[in-house]
């Protein structure tokens, strides 16, 4: 590490920034958990008490361990997000590297052609995409989503990574060429461990909202055997009553996973920054 | 050079194979079912069969005060929309991220977890977050103003017209801030200290180094959370829709572009969809979409000078 | 639809009747819906119901979020992947099914003599011609309010207009309640349990519906905009920060005893029934003067058709006759106070709250809300405008008759009858 000079001062400031701003961003999570183990009424009388004798539930936990079988919908989130999110990285990485690493005719034209896909929602396409999945058998499965995620996610990913692969030295993978090292391998063994913080900001950025997501769930496998933790978490929401407990406690536990998820990315972020072989 | 002149360059068959995984399901699975749609602009529906009619969907959505109010009316808000989380969003973005890779500090993993939590929330539990912190009735935002002595500051925020759509843009700021901070933490993170070691033996430090040296070294990244704002601020929708309800009330001041299309494309409680004005709408927004990242793209993103480390 | 799933529906129906010797795999029909609130009622109550009498067939209940339902339920029959029987908006949105040629025209099930001209009005084309969903309930709207707060100040549930603000003064000057539970942000709030709420009374229930279908009234006219002009005077009776109060705001004000009124739609009694601790009672929207006939909206709001491309027709029709059997109507209506049965049955009910709507049937005329007939079939949408300034009034931000000249500016720009 560098041997900056650190004055106190700074140091004080910045953790003053940082946990200013940890609260603001935690505040409404804390509100959202504290009062997912408390009654609704209590949950409206005192939004902000912590659950006291009183007022602490677990009657939304309750109602949300009665109403299906949560463990398997965790189940199906888990598979859907990370196998979609494997593949948005592994073919997201390769297509980034295409095209940052080589001139080739209609290079940039492919570049803005992969990133029409940011630019409207894939909801329109739903009657299409089901129609697709129908006539292939796929409706009711978590391929269906897996493909649908997939697709989505890899315009994004392609963006962000190619723009990283374009710091990437040229001399290495010259050196690399020299070495005899095929382009295959140029790129899975000396460009990808380069770029594993970009890819594990893409695969925070990919997964959440494949995790979140409500829509595809609800069209293309809305089955019991296929339900994802959010669409789970839907039924709750009603026309005129919203069961708040429910939902509270269903999200809150939905962001567990995702959460876990995230630390080891990010843990493997701060890996792949501090073993970076080129500095 | 000139060996290659005379035998063509052999077929360089490793840049189709890295293409074309990503190229298949990409093409399959999202531009063709959204340019199935987007064609449904030219047509219209009469008695059950799609006939076609040319431009006439965009006569009406532009020519149709009707319609063109409720267009323009939507941009503008989602100019408003994007211009708050320019302002708000990407400098905060950019503060913390310089604060987290400030070298010895303490504490590192656990701020940057923190301040990403929100950005992993679903729409609904933001959502309903804010509406309870915010609403007049129970007490969270008044009690809190009192606590600091502004209690005379607040406002019943969320159904009034002239603060509803920037407190739904900062809510959207609190949620996704997180998305800036760690695009700008991984590129400052890249930086080489011998850059900065070099830097500091000129008397470069503190300030000074984070303004001359470090921040046009992540301009590539902070053009891309530009970009990436600006396509996500053009298609969002999912936080007015599940806090202000379809009509992205009061009065439609929080109706940005998502929302309208939303509403004509599916339709809303007695009004039917029509997935052909629908996707004449879906085509406008592309293309002001597509007109911003081709400037970026075309104009900005070559201009910017990249380092390789 | 596949020749085998064919087979067994033909095979569940004819062994309809001759229970026990059923030993073919059951046909399952899976019902799509917007109500899941109603899962429990479903699944613990009327599915057991049917099919104890009905061996072989099997009904899933597979409801999904009321603000997805439409969306949803149009790509999933664009592909043909819906469940066989539809739960059905009323008015246009089922019609277009109709014509669509997704949902099948069922008016010649046996007990769709169960039901009349206006209850079927809901689910059939305009000329009446054809009717492709069972109606299933309506909502009807009043006020409902806390018997306990009532007898501490000593008030008595208002037939008048001026005794209703009589008592809303009465309850704002002691102080300790909110008077009224509403709120403008969900506008919806403002226009079904508001204007419509209390507008049949001004505009003459049914024959001022008619008129403006017609084109004999306008929206402008004094009997379409007083409605606005009461609205607008109920603004100071609402809890502080109204403009951003939504409607479960308005709900667990009224639940946790902190308002008195609460403008209500019938299918309240079950939640609050639930909810609230204390006793309440309800009376209907108060007429202008003593002894004026009184309207209210009695709203159809659901029923239940079936898919065209389903695979199990034969099984679907034989629930769909069962949903307008006298048994279903007496089912649905106790197991969900306040979502009435529209069949000509007579229903017994069992909730007092209930009761009190249902008799207002008797002493006053019905009508259903005025913009969901024919008058949304354009651009801009009656009822979406309604919401919005029905809204805007309760905030002043427009006045009642900027109001109305909105509304009648939208549609006479497109509905023929309404132009000059």
């Amino acid at each position: 590490m560098n041997k900056a000079r650190h004055s106190p001062v700074h140091s004080i400031a910045a953790h003053a920034i940082l946990i200013a701003y940890t609260m603001i961003a935690l505040f409404p999570v804390v509100v959202i958990v504290i009062n997912a183990f408390k009654s609704r009424k209590a949950i409206f009388r005192a939004p902000l008490a912590l659950p006291d004798k009183d007022s602490f539930s677990l009657i939304g936990f309750e109602t949300v361990l009665q109403q299906g079988d949560f463990l398997l919908y965790f189940q199906n989130s888990l598979i859907v997000t990370v196998v979609s999110l494997f593949l948005v990285l592994l073919f997201g990485a390769m297509a980034a590297f295409a095209l940052s690493e080589y001139r080739f005719r209609g290079n940039t034209l492919m570049g803005l052609y992969l990133a029409l896909g940011i630019m409207i929602p894939i909801r329109l396409g739903t009657v299409a995409i089901l129609q697709m999945m129908v006539a292939s058998g796929l409706v009711n499965t978590r391929t269906a989503l897996i493909l649908v995620y997939t697709a989505q996610g890899l315009p994004l990913a392609i963006f962000i990574l190619s723009e990283f692969m374009r710091q990437v030295s040229d001399d290495l993978k010259n050196a690399g060429r020299i070495d005899g090292l095929s382009e295959y391998r140029i790129f899975f063994r000396l460009v990808l461990p380069l770029v594993r913080p970009a890819m594990a900001t893409v695969a925070v950025f990919t997964m959440i909202p494949i995790w979140n997501d409500l829509w595809f769930p609800l069209i293309l496998a809305p089955a019991e055997e296929t339900k994802t933790i959010t669409l789970g978490a839907q039924v709750f929401i009603g026309q005129f009553v919203t069961n708040w407990n429910a939902v509270l406690a269903a999200l809150s536990l939905a962001i567990l996973p995702v959460l876990i998820l995230y630390l080891i990315f990010s843990r493997q972020l701060i890996r792949g920054i501090t073993s970076g072989a080129v500095k | 050079m000139a060996a290659e002149q005379s035998t063509r360059p052999p077929i360089r068959w490793h840049i189709a194979v890295f293409l074309a995984p990503a190229v298949l399901i990409y093409t399959a699975i999202m531009i063709l079912p959204l340019f199935n749609t987007l064609k449904l602009a030219l047509y219209t529906d009469a008695q059950n069969a799609q006939v076609f009619i040319g431009l006439d969907n965009f006569r009406l959505l532009f020519g149709d005060e009707r319609w063109s109010e409720q267009f323009w009316n939507a941009l503008g808000n989602n100019v408003w929309f994007f211009i708050i989380h320019m302002l708000v969003q990407n400098p905060i973005g950019i503060l913390l991220a310089a604060l987290l890779s400030s070298p010895r500090l303490r504490m590192r993993a656990f701020y940057r977890t923190a301040i990403f939590i929100p950005t992993i929330l679903s729409f609904v539990i933001a959502g309903f977050a804010w509406k309870l912190i915010l609403s007049p009735l129970w007490g969270v935002a008044p009690n809190l103003l009192d606590f600091v002595g502004l209690k005379g500051l607040f406002q019943p925020w969320l159904g009034k017209e002239a603060y509803a759509l920037t407190t739904l843009a900062l809510i959207s700021v609190w949620q996704f801030v997180g998305i800036p901070m760690m695009l700008i933490y991984a590129a400052l993170l890249s930086i080489p200290d011998e850059l900065l070691e070099a830097a500091e033996c000129d008397g470069v430090t503190g300030m000074a180094q984070f303004w001359k040296i470090k921040l046009p070294l992540v301009l590539p990244a902070i053009g891309i959370i530009s970009i990436l704002t600006f396509v996500g601020n053009f298609n969002a929708f999912d936080l007015i829709y599940s806090t202000q309800g379809a009509l992205a009330g009061p009065d439609f001041s929080t109706d940005i572009l998502g929302t309208f299309l939303y509403r004509t494309f599916f339709g809303f409680q007695l009004q039917l969809g029509d997935p052909n004005l629908g996707a004449a709408i879906a085509t406008a927004m592309f293309l002001i979409i597509l007109i911003g990242v081709s400037i970026y793209l075309f104009g900005i993103q070559r201009r910017l000078r990249r380092y390789q480390f | 639809m596949t020749f085998k799933h064919m087979k067994l529906a033909l095979l569940a129906a004819t062994m309809l009747g001759s229970a026990g010797t059923a030993m073919a795999e059951d046909v399952t029909l899976t019902i799509e819906s917007w109500r899941n609130d109603d899962l429990p009622i479903w699944q613990e109550k009327l599915i057991p119901a049917f099919e104890a009498s009905h061996p072989g067939i099997k009904v899933k209940f597979a409801p999904s979020a009321p603000t997805e339902y439409n969306a949803v339920l149009n790509s999933k029959l664009e592909a043909g992947t819906a469940g066989d029987l539809i739960t059905c908006r009323p008015f246009d949105a089922s019609l277009s099914l109709y014509n669509k040629g997704q949902l099948v025209a069922i008016q010649d099930l046996p007990n769709m003599k169960n039901f009349g001209d206006v209850a079927k009005a809901a689910w059939s084309t305009d000329d009446g011609s054809a009717t492709f969903c069972v109606p299933m309930a309506s909502v009807i709207h009043g006020f409902i309010y806390n018997a306990e707060i009532f007898e501490e100040l000593g008030l008595e549930a208002p037939k008048t207009v001026d005794a209703f603000f009589a008592l809303l003064d009465k309850i704002k000057e002691d102080g300790s309640y909110i008077p009224m539970a509403m709120g403008a942000k969900d506008q919806w709030e403002a226009a079904t349990m508001g204007y419509t709420n209390i507008g049949p009374n001004y505009w003459k229930g049914e024959e001022g519906r008619l008129a403006l279908i017609k084109g004999e009234q306008k929206l402008t006219d004094e009997d379409w905009v007083e409605p606005f002009r009461q609205l607008a005077k109920w603004a100071p009776y609402l809890g502080d920060g109204y403009e951003a109060q939504a409607y479960p705001d308005s709900q667990n004000l009224f639940t946790l005893g902190r308002a008195a009124i609460f403008p209500a739609g019938s299918w309240e009694i079950s939640i609050f029934n639930e909810q609230a601790d204390f006793k309440m009672g309800a009376f209907p929207p108060p007429v202008q003067k003593e002894g004026d006939t009184c309207y209210i909206s009695d709203h159809t709001d659901i029923g239940i058709g079936m898919n065209a491309k389903g695979p199990n027709q034969e099984a679907a029709k034989t629930f769909l006759n069962w949903v307008g059997s006298a048994e279903f109507a007496s089912l649905y209506a106790n197991s969900l106070p306040g979502f009435f049965s529209l069949s000509n049955e007579t229903v017994e009910m069992e909730d007092p709250l209930a009761k009190e709507f249902v008799s207002w049937r008797e002493s006053c005329k019905s009508t259903i809300r005025p913009a969901h007939q024919i008058l949304s079939r354009g651009t801009p949408n009656l009822w979406n405008e309604m919401w919005n300034v029905s809204a805007n009034v309760l905030r002043g931000a427009q006045t009642p008759e900027e109001a109305g000249e909105t509304l009648q500016k939208g549609l006479a720009s497109w509905y023929e009858p309404q132009k000059q």
